[in-house]
């Protein structure tokens, strides 16, 4: 394999990572909050539909993230009020938001466009156009720099480096400052933040509100930069995969971008089997490889490598008086 | 500490929760320029109005027995079986393997195979996540959706690599021996003089879901294991103060509950397609989820509402195929019934216990207990 094809491999590496950091990192603060989030496919799924409509009408992609961002919050709201509020089981509410999601993407987008359940191409100012950082074209010529700075850090969409910034800035807010000190404690021993005075409704609902926006930003992503335009069922179970990797990173942001590269890197692969088969001069199977990070996780979860333990008052609904 | 009486709870509170995701799917056939009360009509003319409707309404439910049966029997132990759908892809390749590479003489042999090895295949797709959970502690939500994924392309791999028939471009196995074919209701009708759609594909396994719903409700109210299983979902340390071995409960149950799932490949795989494709379970593993929620995961009610979801899933067809309203209105409705009947479930429940509460006649007081008079 020479150093081009490692250049594009890894290009597309992260290209398919984005995604899944964001929604990795969502579930992240819903999770650290107490608050499980396995409608993370559907939150983002409905997104990516607003999104690509909103920017197809419009033909701003901005008003599209909006409007992307907008749809994850409300059925970020539907799960708050099913699991804070009603205190009903977190599983089920997130089972209920992706079929809801699945459902009503196809519905409207049939009703706004009569396309079949997908959204018009976009074009032109309706995309997240790939952005080219300053001195890339100079430094392109110079050897193993440069192709590296050129292809693979430079040229890619803007949701791209504000996913990578998320990371610190994720570790920022829930180790480093008062709001994460006490979202974390509200993941852990809620009463003990009751009894501190701080509100353990609020401080969920925040958690889920910021779950509702980071999945928005991913199914955005989708659709209005991966993708020019929405297809049915485009989020194609990533969604699972980022759950998949939040465990796999024990619920930690810098694991997090790790293991969403690694899954990235995967899906890379998958697309090139004749790198795969120049590696390791075996013919691999691209479906059992994308079973890959399913069969990881579990072995994870079994705790077989390294044990991963969720936040302890996760899924619990928070009862005041018994 | 029982608020409501045993009715109020066993058919009121579904009620409500149904009424509402029904008012709601009414809302979103009107917000997409549909008459929903036109759209009721098409989907009962269409799942009801001919024996053909029924036939098909029938073939859904059967699916959606053996699915909700599984979820139900995981929730009274307070597992959440999600891997329903990955359980029946599985069951479908032991009804493949049995029906392709055996020489039944006679359906009826041929079933009581097939259904073995779909039960096996579901069984041992779903130990796994069991043991994980009951050993390690592994969370079997998540194990059992990974291992929705990973029955996915294990069956992909399967069908493509190693059970397609030499020049077929086709990701399916060979077309299953005549003598395994199973007669349809149009087959078991037409002795009784009872003429049925020859079209329709609902068949004999219709009548082992039946079974099963029987059998799991005796298992689970007049036996001891699952006296035991229950004890186990109500509380899990006075189980085990009772004796009760939670590795054994887990492992049981969720073994009974991987077995139903795969035996849905009877009815989907040996029954209708009688061979494997991909994608053979069309989400019905799923539905399963929204089916024993709303049966309150007991087997006559996961009877009714698999009979309900499969009436929406022929009259979803039926929508699909007359008016602009796409199939995945279904989903929406499937969504709403997963939302109102089990998430939201307090929402409905907290008023009425409310109501209850202030319509309970006062009773008469209590004899007054004296205080002890403590011994000089």
């Amino acid at each position: 394999m020479d150093y081009t094809t490692l250049i594009q491999l890894l290009d597309s590496t992260v290209r398919l990572a984005t995604p899944l950091l964001l929604a990795c990192l969502a579930g992240l603060f819903s999770e650290r909050a107490g608050i499980f989030d396995i409608g993370l496919e559907g939150k983002m799924l409905i997104a990516a539909f607003f999104s690509a409509a909103v920017a197809a009408l419009t033909g701003s992609v901005w008003l599209g993230l909006g409007a992307g961002i907008l749809s994850s919050l409300s059925l970020s709201a539907i799960h708050g009020v099913a699991s804070i509020t009603f205190r009903g089981n977190q599983l089920i509410s997130g089972v209920a938001i992706n079929f809801l999601a699945a459902g009503m993407t196809v519905l409207i987008a049939q009703d706004w466009f009569k396309q079949g359940g997908r959204t018009p191409s976009l074009m032109g100012g309706a995309r997240f156009e790939t952005i080219t950082l300053p001195w890339a074209e100079a430094l392109a010529p110079v050897p193993i720099i440069g192709p590296l700075y050129a292809d693979l850090i430079s040229g890619h969409p803007i949701l791209v480096y504000i996913a990578f910034a998320c990371v610190p800035l994720t570790w920022w807010i829930l180790f480093r400052t008062r709001f994460g000190l006490r979202l974390r404690a509200v993941g852990e021993n809620p009463a003990a933040v009751d009894t501190a005075g701080v509100s353990v409704v609020g401080l969920r609902y925040a958690a889920v509100a910021i779950c509702g926006v980071l999945c928005g930003l991913a199914g955005a992503y989708l659709s209005t930069a991966l993708q020019a335009g929405f297809v049915k069922d485009m989020s194609a179970g990533r969604g699972f995969i980022a759950l998949a990797a939040l465990i796999f990173a024990k619920w930690r942001p810098w694991y997090a971008l790790w293991a969403t590269l690694l899954f990235g890197l995967f899906g890379a692969l998958e697309t090139r089997p004749d790198v795969i088969e120049a590696l390791t001069s075996l013919k691999v199977q691209g479906q059992l490889l994308g079973a890959l990070p399913y069969v990881m996780t579990v072995i994870i979860l079994a705790g077989f490598v390294g044990k991963a333990i969720p936040p302890r008052a996760g899924g619990e609904p928070y009862v005041k008086e018994r | 500490m029982d608020v409501m009486p045993k009715w109020a709870e066993v058919i009121l509170v579904p009620l409500i929760s149904l009424l509402l995701a029904a008012v709601i799917s009414a809302l979103v056939i009107l917000g997409i320029g549909e008459d929903p009360v036109a759209a009721v009509k098409l989907m009962v003319q269409g799942a009801l109005g001919s024996t053909y409707g029924w036939g098909y309404t029938l073939y859904y439910a059967t699916n959606f027995i053996f699915t909700g049966l599984a979820v139900s029997i995981a929730f009274h132990a307070r597992l959440f079986n999600i891997g329903g759908e990955g359980q029946a892809m599985l069951g479908g390749l032991g009804v493949a393997l049995a029906a392709l590479y055996i020489p039944w003489p006679h359906w009826s042999l041929a079933l009581l195979g097939a259904t073995a090895g779909a039960a096996l295949f579901g069984a041992a797709w779903a130990a796994i996540p069991a043991w994980l959970q009951a050993k390690r502690g592994s969370h079997i939500v998540i194990t059992t959706i990974m291992f929705n994924f990973i029955a996915a392309a294990l069956l992909n791999y399967v069908l493509v690599n190693l059970m397609r028939p030499k020049g077929s471009m086709d990701p399916a196995t060979a077309r299953f021996p005549e003598a395994t074919n199973l007669p349809t209701l149009h087959d078991l009708l037409a002795p009784l003089g009872i003429s049925f759609s020859r079209a329709a594909p609902a068949n004999v396994s219709f009548l082992v879901a039946i079974l099963a719903c029987v059998l799991l409700w005796l298992l689970i109210w007049r036996t001891r294991l699952g006296y035991q299983i229950r004890a186990y979902g109500f509380s899990e340390s006075a189980a085990r103060y009772a004796g009760i071995s939670p590795v054994k409960i887990t492992m049981i149950t969720m073994l009974i509950s991987g077995g139903l799932a795969g035996m849905m490949a009877i009815n989907n795989v040996m029954g209708e397609a009688e061979r494997l494709v991909l994608n053979a379970t069309e989400g019905a593993g799923f539905i399963g989820i929204a089916v024993a929620l709303m049966g309150r995961s007991h087997p006559l009610g996961v009877f009714i509402s698999a009979i309900l979801f499969g009436f929406l899933y022929q009259g979803g067809a039926e929508l699909a195929l007359w008016t602009s309203i796409p199939r995945e209105l279904i989903v929406v409705i499937q969504a709403l019934v997963i939302l109102f009947t089990g998430a939201l479930d307090n929402m409905v429940r907290m008023p009425l216990e409310r109501i209850f509460l202030s319509l309970r006649l006062p009773r008469e007081p209590k004899p007054e207990r004296k205080p002890v008079e403590p011994a000089n």
